[in-house]
């Protein structure tokens, strides 16, 4: 019975895994590019959530042309997956710009160590 | 065309946004085709919230026989995209496309000298389409999807000058707070379908119920929305944001921060009102967070040597009032007793401040940015004696500086006058927090006009002139509006703030598409 | 048309508020054209007395920004000290303060306290 509980969970706790993956190496990693690498992560663990959610057991997949007899009123849901092709859109426009200011800052500050990146402070 | 006034709205500055790149080879043109295409979207916003105060909730549902075909036959639950506008949501429409009309017209000439203008314009344009499309809609993953528009805009809009390291680094920091503040309302998003199966606010906030699922949706709906709104401490890239950008796009990335309250705002009232009106701790939370970020905000701005950075921090400050005003509001919504007699006007000086802020702050800005143009500068210490060569400058910075400080007659003393009186009366600490803030804004804004205004002529700004004639327009016109709605705060009040008010507070209204179902 | 703002304790009158001051105003210059006629602006009247010494350039005599509320800022010194501590500038503290405060709200909601 336990072992069941985390089967059936699994997508969840991967979600919660990566997460906390993407909070540390955004917190506490010193390189930009890992910080931004930790964005993606972040982004990969909404989209995993999101798909996940829509999951029936025993569903096929929500398309009716040519479709099994047995699939019609058996589909897994189909919004989620909507919601996360948009999603993974927006991240691919957020990642291509993080890294052209990183290139950018690159070339004006010659490092890409967080801690002296900091010319605007306090 | 008056049916699908919602639509139009958004798509007038999409084409605008789309058909600015084209007009590469001449860069003026593109000036002045987004000068049209705001002015078009301005009037339209009018007309909207014309047809909002004369009729009531307007809703509009995307792809349908008729655009008020919320429950299609043999549905029970809405379907499709819906848009549903309230007042609250026509108000920021039209402060949105004023500012960007005013932000147009000042950069007509403050980047004439830049290249890639052509993008510039085209940006601008994408950040009010983004604006626009998160005030005026009612389905939360459009929600989602228009701040994410926003937040690109505005980040590409803030690393425009990239021949300054500076600016990809203030670019940058902007990208990684909105997008971390995205994806987590996206989780939020994603909790709440996986509870109740659909993404219409209204259709959302009749099934919402006291969960730890649903507790957990609103606290990262609040956070994530308080971190972009500028809310202490997750203040931090509001300054570094706001010195970087071009002074002309600095009135749009501002009313984009207060889109961000807005939808705080709508989350706390009509999304979980049926569980925030008996729980006092989400009101509390608010107002604790308004007094926190006023005080750290005002006196960190007091030992800045740049002139927009300190400008910056005074944004956050102000910030600050209208979450306390709000956040008083919220905290006595179930008691009928206390929500009349102080409520509803603590909510309407909150919101009030919010336009008035826009106006003041922008023009600031925009005194700010002529400075820039002018010497080549931002650094205070450097400058003196301006304010015989710019006599226009100097009028609109004193108009701008005493509202900001809530000196009468201008526009900021009527709505503070409001927050004070209200707040006072939940608990008196809160109302003195308040005070001492609007006393040590003064005090800085005395600063920056004894350092770069007074003062003896210096011998290196020997020939310098007035500003351009946009730009000079665009202050004027601002500075304007500050007198106008400081002389008639009533009439403001009647027309534009108190239904606005009405319609958070109306959760009935809100849930039923306005009388539709 | 009625120009009085209300409020639930009292009541905020700016077209009176002008009128007020407009009067106040003639009064004020009505006292102020009976002064000295005396003054002649761009003539050596206006330069300062030095004591005969030679006026130095006005970039050494100005008074900068940074210096203007020295009393003020000295006396809150650990508040400014603390204060400017927090504000780092590291791209990483800021979502370090978010995860922070995400917990903190997180608690209060779902009824810790």
């Amino acid at each position: 019975m336990n072992g069941n509980i985390i089967a059936i969970n699994f997508p969840f706790i991967v979600v919660a895994l990566l997460l906390a993956l993407g909070f540390y190496t955004i917190g506490f990693k010193r390189n930009l590019i890992k910080v931004v690498i930790g964005v993606e992560i972040l982004e990969s663990a909404v989209n995993l959530f999101l798909i996940a959610l829509g999951y029936v057991k025993g569903g096929y997949a929500p398309i009716y042309t040519l479709a099994p007899k047995k699939a019609v009123g058996n589909m897994v849901l189909p919004t989620p997956q909507a919601l996360t092709l948009t999603s993974i859109v927006i991240g691919v426009a957020v990642s291509a710009l993080m890294l052209a200011f990183a290139v950018n800052i690159y070339r004006h500050y010659g490092t890409l160590d967080v801690t002296r990146i900091r010319r605007l402070r306090g | 065309m008056m049916e699908h006034l919602p639509a139009l709205m958004i798509a007038i500055p999409l084409f605008g946004a789309f058909t600015t790149p084209l007009l590469k080879k001449r860069q003026n043109i593109a000036a002045i085709w987004a000068l049209i295409i705001t002015v078009i979207t301005f009037g339209l916003s009018l007309l909207l919230l014309q047809e909002v105060l004369s009729k009531g909730i307007i809703v509009y549902v995307f792809g349908a026989n008729k655009p008020t075909l919320v429950l299609p036959s043999g549905y029970r639950v809405p379907v499709r995209i819906i848009f549903e506008i309230d007042a609250m949501g026509a108000f920021m429409a039209l402060s949105a496309t004023l500012m960007s009309f005013i932000g147009a017209l000042y950069s007509y000439s403050h980047v004439e000298m830049e290249t890639g203008l052509e993008k510039y314009y085209a940006l601008l344009l994408l950040l009010e389409v983004g604006i626009i499309g998160m005030v005026l809609t009612g389905d939360l993953f459009n929600l989602f999807v228009f701040l994410e528009v926003a937040g690109i805009a505005g980040s590409a809009l803030v690393g425009f000058r990239n021949y300054r390291g500076e600016a990809s680094e203030a670019g940058i920091k902007y990208l990684m707070v909105s997008s971390v503040a995205s994806l987590m309302v996206l989780f939020s998003i994603g909790l709440l379908y996986g509870q109740y199966g659909n993404l219409n606010m209204a259709y959302l906030s009749r099934q919402i119920h006291l969960d730890t699922v649903d507790m957990i949706a609103l606290g990262l709906l609040f956070v994530s929305f308080a971190m972009k709104c500028g809310a202490v401490p997750m203040h931090y890239w509001v300054p570094d944001a706001y010195t970087e950008v071009p002074a002309g796009i600095n009135p749009t990335l501002l009313v984009a921060t207060y889109a961000s309250l807005y939808a705080l705002f709508r989350v706390s009232f009509s999304l979980f009102g049926a569980i925030t009106w008996n729980m006092a701790r989400v009101g509390w939370i608010m107002s604790i967070l308004g007094v926190l970020t006023m005080f750290i905000g005002v006196t960190m701005a007091l030992v800045q040597k740049d002139v927009k950075r300190l400008m910056s921090y005074h944004a956050i400050s102000q910030t600050g009032y209208m979450l306390l005003g709000v956040g008083v509001g919220l905290t006595v919504l179930n008691d009928p007793a206390k929500l009349s007699a102080f409520g509803r006007a603590a909510m309407a000086g909150g919101i009030f401040h919010i336009i008035n802020h826009i106006i003041y702050k922008s023009l600031l800005l925009m005194t700010a940015g002529a400075l820039f143009y002018v010497t080549g500068t931002r650094n205070l210490n450097e400058m003196g004696g301006l304010a015989r060569k710019m006599p226009y400058t100097t009028i609109a910075f004193i108009v701008g500086a005493a509202a900001i400080s809530g000196l009468p007659p201008f526009n900021g003393f009527a709505s503070k006058f409001l927050i004070y009186e209200t707040s006072y009366q939940l608990n008196p600490l809160l109302a003195v927090f308040a005070m001492v803030t609007s006393v040590l804004t003064l005090a800085s804004f005395v600063k920056v006009f004894a350092s770069a205004f007074l003062g003896p002529p210096l011998e290196k700004y020997e020939e310098v002139r007035e500003v351009p004639k946009p730009m000079v327009t665009a202050m004027i016109i601002l500075a304007i509006l500050c007198i106008l709605f400081g002389l008639f705060p009533n009439v403001v009040l009647n027309k534009l703030i108190y239904p606005a008010v009405d319609a958070l507070i109306k959760l009935a209204q809100y849930q039923s598409w306005g009388g539709l179902v | 048309m009625n120009f009085t703002l209300l409020s639930p304790s009292g009541f905020w009158d700016p077209v009176l508020w002008l009128i007020f001051l407009i009067l106040f105003g003639i009064i004020g210059y009505i006292i102020y054209s009976r002064g000295n006629p005396s003054y002649k602006p761009n003539t050596e009247q206006v330069k300062p007395y030095l004591s005969g010494n030679v006026e130095p350039s006005k970039e050494k005599i100005m008074v900068r920004a940074g210096d203007i509320y020295w009393g003020f800022i000295t006396a809150l010194d650990e508040y400014y000290v603390a204060l400017k501590r927090m504000h780092t500038g590291d791209l990483r503290d800021y979502i370090l303060w978010y995860l922070g405060i995400g917990a903190i709200i997180l608690f209060i909601l779902v009824g810790g306290v």
